[in-house]
């Protein structure tokens, strides 16, 4: 047992989930008790989606207990199967349901008799694995499965598309940016003359992966979900795969030339001619993106020595301590990251560009590590953002955990070209307006004249009795200057000097009417 | 489809799939309301990553709440629990020192059968906290019978009401107001209210059900009034503030969720549960006064004036609601209640869904509501209990109603579709008791519907493309 007040990475279903809603016509069935189905909520809200979520719960009540779920489970099954008529179904348990241990496999071997959509049982364990590695192993399965059956089928086409094309693999619901990260990723395969073969899974339809292997390449932008799968068609189709994240101008540069690498075996043998990207690289990295004059500019140079703390999943944070140490000058003090099972890349990857780093998921140490060092900026997460609220030390955010700042209506890529721009700004924001605040607290104030009325100010002709006080204190600060305005004007209209919790009241009423 | 116009309300159990929040949600607010309490739920991370994002940004507060995360050791018995819930209460205990420890046992703890009813008193001793055991997980209950099973279980720790003589705990407020009615200028139509200063004699009252102090302040007010003096709460806003129980004390219940709070009380504690509608809407409110009085045998002063007054500010909510109609999806188990309330307001309700009804606790609710219906002249609401939200969606997209008052898993894809929606947890977050905070409640009912006929000219209603469910 440990003491948790808070978890960077979510339970497993959640990451099962969310690659499940994330095709288009898949519906998820979650054996899971009342209200372990909050999923629903955090799509609707905070992806603004405008369709039902794709997930059902099939509850877990007493007679389940009792019973068992069988029927309940089938039962579900065949029902969606009628209703909703998707082309796979998916069945997982949560946490609590996976104690007891119900032979789910044999109710999915069941159903999938009578039923038209494929159905299948995520294979994951819930004590063991977190929300990312439950959705990288999801994404897998359900890619494993289509080709196997295709394979079996024998509608397995093993030739590839005539241009270059590539898939992008790991863009899924409730990601970090993961909707503008795609649009510009596509760009930018678009401007290396590549065509996009599949997205998956945001938009995918599982009948179209059996035809990824078509594809000449498969691009992973995110380390945490995807992986297994290019590893998978790696193996099984020989198709390379390029996972240098495409974060900040040198490794948006990196990860081109790789591609052209892969593009160039391929098409020096099929097209008979080969691709150049160096130009366009340096074209974007000196005149299209600003992010790289920025580094020259002298407000950057500013920046200089300052320090820096970077914690974030892994992807993110070891891109991020790259760009602020190799792109800006700026000194990474610590580099961390919660995804505790990918240690060994995220230390390779960032030794040198910092002082120390921290391997935890454990966001007290985090805040620990902070305050002993007491960076200029932070970099994280939003658990990072509230610690620098309390210490008083600015923070961008820069990795899942999600709020519902980081679903923006406007185009906030992090990736690419566009992304450097974003980044670039976030960094000098981040740093700058720290400095405004505490230049405004050294010259005492925003007001330089001293404020002849303050709107809270109590006239002399009414007093608060120490009821009333309390009870204005406990009224949240936004309102209670309105409150006590409305209160006091209710008094003097009605020749009351003394103001009690019922004159409160009374004024609230009168308010109304 | 038609609408079955019958003389009773009419009953029935989908046993469907619907979306609620799990009653450890009620961790959210009862750790504010008890000002020296800490919250451990016993638990996995689904719960506590769904704390985390129920609690919101209040989570990087340091509330007085913490999940113990049962790990692949606890699960499968290689761990020895009560040592491990030592550990974490002894480092609660230094952290915070708080004057009681809530354990809330989980879906989870339900299922390994851990017992935690049996460790609690023997850590208490231990450890020198009292620690009471709550039992809020999803297997038997939904969202709000979540703060049921705390109040049910601090019941047994409020103290034994001593029969000898008729003492009386003031609180300050309580005597403050007094002191201070006659200064309280005459309102237009109104009673003076200090002519009331004398308190009947009647037997002690002990309210149940976490409210906000404010509202709390409000209703004990209104019972001032009627010359009736609350004696305690429960939860009372400090742990060590618990009221005394016992044979002779009335008890009344302010939230339709607390049944097994009030059976309890009536079984294990010996109290007089007093069966009222609840104090929602100006006509909820005075139904459950009058009630209180008529138990208690002292004719009400003014109260007709006080809800006539009340309805007279809602005026022009009134008019924006009048013939509307609404549909329960049910997630919060207010929805009696409020559908009683809205249809005194004037709408239609074709639908109230609902987790679970208790047909005794809100036996005077259902039958106030029949009333209502029938002296506004309108069909009586369906009341499923369980619903099935798919089968909802489907009756709803043939009745087309005004208004959905739905949980957020629905409402963005229904607003999308042209249908006006109220999200229902505001409900409970929002203080909607007593006459002072009638118009609140409208507030919220009628926010949806102000707000999209100002986009009507805009001709933004149906935001998705072709034909999709």
């Amino acid at each position: 047992m440990k003491l948790a007040y808070w978890m960077y990475a979510g339970p497993a279903h959640i990451g099962t989930l969310r690659v499940a809603s994330s095709f288009k016509n898949v519906h998820a069935i979650m054996h899971a008790p009342l209200g372990d189905d909050y999923f629903n909520v955090m799509r609707s809200m905070l992806e603004r989606e405008r369709d039902f979520t794709p997930v059902t719960a099939s509850i877990v009540d007493r007679h389940v207990l009792a019973r068992g779920s069988q029927e309940k489970v089938v039962g579900n099954i065949t029902r969606k199967d009628r209703e909703e008529r998707p082309d796979l179904i998916v069945l997982t348990p949560t946490c609590t349901s996976s104690i007891l241990q119900e032979d789910l496999q044999n109710f999915v071997n069941r159903a999938s008799v009578t039923s038209d959509s494929d159905v299948i049982l995520a294979d994951v364990n819930h004590y063991r694995v977190n929300e990312l590695q439950a959705a990288d192993r999801t994404l897998e399965q359900v890619v494993r499965y289509y080709l196997d059956k295709a394979r079996r089928q024998e509608t397995l086409d093993r030739s590839v598309t005539d241009k270059p094309s590539a898939n992008i693999i790991g863009i899924f619901t409730l990601g970090f940016h993961n909707q503008h990260d795609c649009r510009e990723l596509k760009r930018l395969l678009q401007d290396l003359d590549i065509e996009i073969n599949q997205v998956i899974p945001e938009g995918g339809s599982v009948q179209d992966l059996r035809n990824l292997p078509k594809a000449w390449f498969n691009l992973v932008p995110y380390r945490e979900v995807g992986l297994m799968t290019a590893i998978y068609l790696e193996k099984i189709f020989g198709m390379p795969y390029v996972s240098t994240t495409p974060m900040g101008v040198v490794d948006t540069a990196e990860c081109i030339r790789q591609i052209q690498r892969h593009v160039n075996k391929l098409a020096l043998v099929s097209l008979d001619r080969t691709f150049h990207y160096e130009s366009y690289i340096d074209q974007q990295t000196k005149f299209v993106s600003q992010a790289a004059w920025f580094s020259r500019s002298i407000d950057c140079q500013n920046l200089t020595g300052k320090k820096a703390v970077v914690f974030g999943d892994a992807t993110h944070a070891a891109s991020m301590t790259k760009i602020l140490a190799r792109e800006m000058g700026i000194r990474v003090s610590c580099a961390g990251t919660y995804c505790k099972h990918d240690a060994e890349w995220f230390k390779e990857q960032v030794q040198g560009f910092c002082d120390e780093i921290l391997i935890t998921d454990d966001h007290t140490e985090v805040g620990d590590m902070i305050a002993r060092v007491e960076p200029s900026a932070i970099f994280g997460t939003q658990m990072e953002r509230h610690i620098g609220k309390r210490l008083d030390i600015p923070c961008g955010v820069i990795s899942s955990p999600v709020h519902i700042q980081n679903f923006p209506l406007g185009y906030r890529p992090f990736l690419g070209y566009e992304g450097t721009n974003q980044i670039a700004d976030l960094v000098y924001n981040s740093f700058t307006l720290g400095m405004e605040d505490h230049l405004l607290e050294i010259f005492g104030g925003h007001d330089t004249k001293e404020v002849i009325t303050k709107s809270l100010s109590t006239d002399t002709d009414l007093t608060w009795n120490y009821e009333s006080q309390l009870e204005l204190n406990k009224i949240p600060g936004f309102v209670r200057g309105k409150i006590k305005r409305n209160t006091e004007k209710f008094a003097r209209q009605n020749g009351i000097a003394d103001i009690t919790v019922e004159v409160m009241y009374a004024a609230k009423e009168a308010l109304n009417a | 489809m038609s609408i079955n116009i019958s003389e009773t309300l009419t009953f029935e159990c989908e046993t469907g799939n619907y979306h609620t929040f799990c009653p450890i949600s009620c961790v959210a607010w009862l750790y504010q309301k008890i000002e020296d309490s800490f919250f451990l739920v016993v638990g996995t991370k689904t719960c506590g990553y769904f704390l985390q994002n129920a609690l919101g940004v209040m989570i990087f507060a340091e509330p007085r709440y913490a999940m113990a995360e049962l790990e692949e050791g606890d699960i499968s018995a290689q761990l020895n629990d009560y040592q491990e819930l030592k550990r974490l209460c002894l480092q609660i205990k230094k952290d915070r020192n708080p004057s009681v420890i809530i354990w809330i046992g989980t879906c989870t703890t339900e299922i390994i059968k851990m017992d935690l009813e049996g460790m609690a008193p023997k850590l208490e001793t231990e450890i020198g906290i009292p620690i009471v055991v709550a039992r809020a997980n999803g297997l038997d209950y939904a969202f709000t019978q979540g703060e049921d099973t705390v109040l049910a279980a601090m019941a047994h720790r409020c103290p034994e009401r001593s029969l000898l003589g008729d003492e009386r705990e003031e609180t300050i407020q309580d005597q403050a107001m007094r002191n201070l009615f006659p200064l309280l200028p005459l309102r237009k139509g109104g009673v003076n209210p200090g002519a009331i200063n004398n308190l009947k004699k009647h037997p002690p009252l002990v309210l149940f059900g976490s409210l906000p102090s404010t509202v709390a302040s409000q209703l004990s007010l209104e019972l001032r009034r009627q010359s009736i003096q609350v004696s305690g709460r429960l939860p009372a806003q400090r742990y060590t503030d618990l009221p005394s129980l016992g044979d002779g004390v009335y008890v009344c219940g302010v939230n339709p969720f607390l049944s097994r709070t009030a059976t309890t009380l009536m079984r294990r504690r010996k109290c007089k549960l007093i069966g009222a509608p609840f104090p929602i809407g100006p006509d909820g409110t005075r139904a459950w006064i009058e009630k209180i009085c008529s138990v208690f045998g002292i004719e009400t002063q003014g109260l007709e004036e006080r809800e006539q007054q009340m309805w007279e500010t809602l005026r022009d909510y009134l008019d924006l609601v009048r013939g509307k109609s609404v549909f329960f999806m049910g997630d919060n188990l207010l929805e009696v209640s409020l559908a009683r309330f809205l249809i005194r307001c004037g709408m239609i309700v074709y639908e109230i869904g609902i987790p679970y009804l208790d047909k005794r606790y809100q036996a005077a609710e259902l039958l106030l509501l029949q009333n209502t219906c029938k002296e506004m002249c309108v069909p009586m609401p369906r009341i499923v209990e369980k619903p099935d939200n798919y089968n909802q969606i489907q009756r709803m997209r043939e009745l087309q109603p005004d208004l959905a008052i739905t949980g957020m898993a629905h409402a963005n894809p229904l607003e999308a579709r042209g249908i006006n929606t109220k999200w229902s947890v505001e409900f409970t977050f929002a203080q909607i008791h007593g006459f002072t905070n009638a118009r609140d409640v409208l507030e919220l009912v009628t926010r949806p519907l102000r707000r999209n006929n100002s986009l009507e000219d805009l001709g933004w209603t149906s935001l998705i493309k072709g034909e999709k469910k």
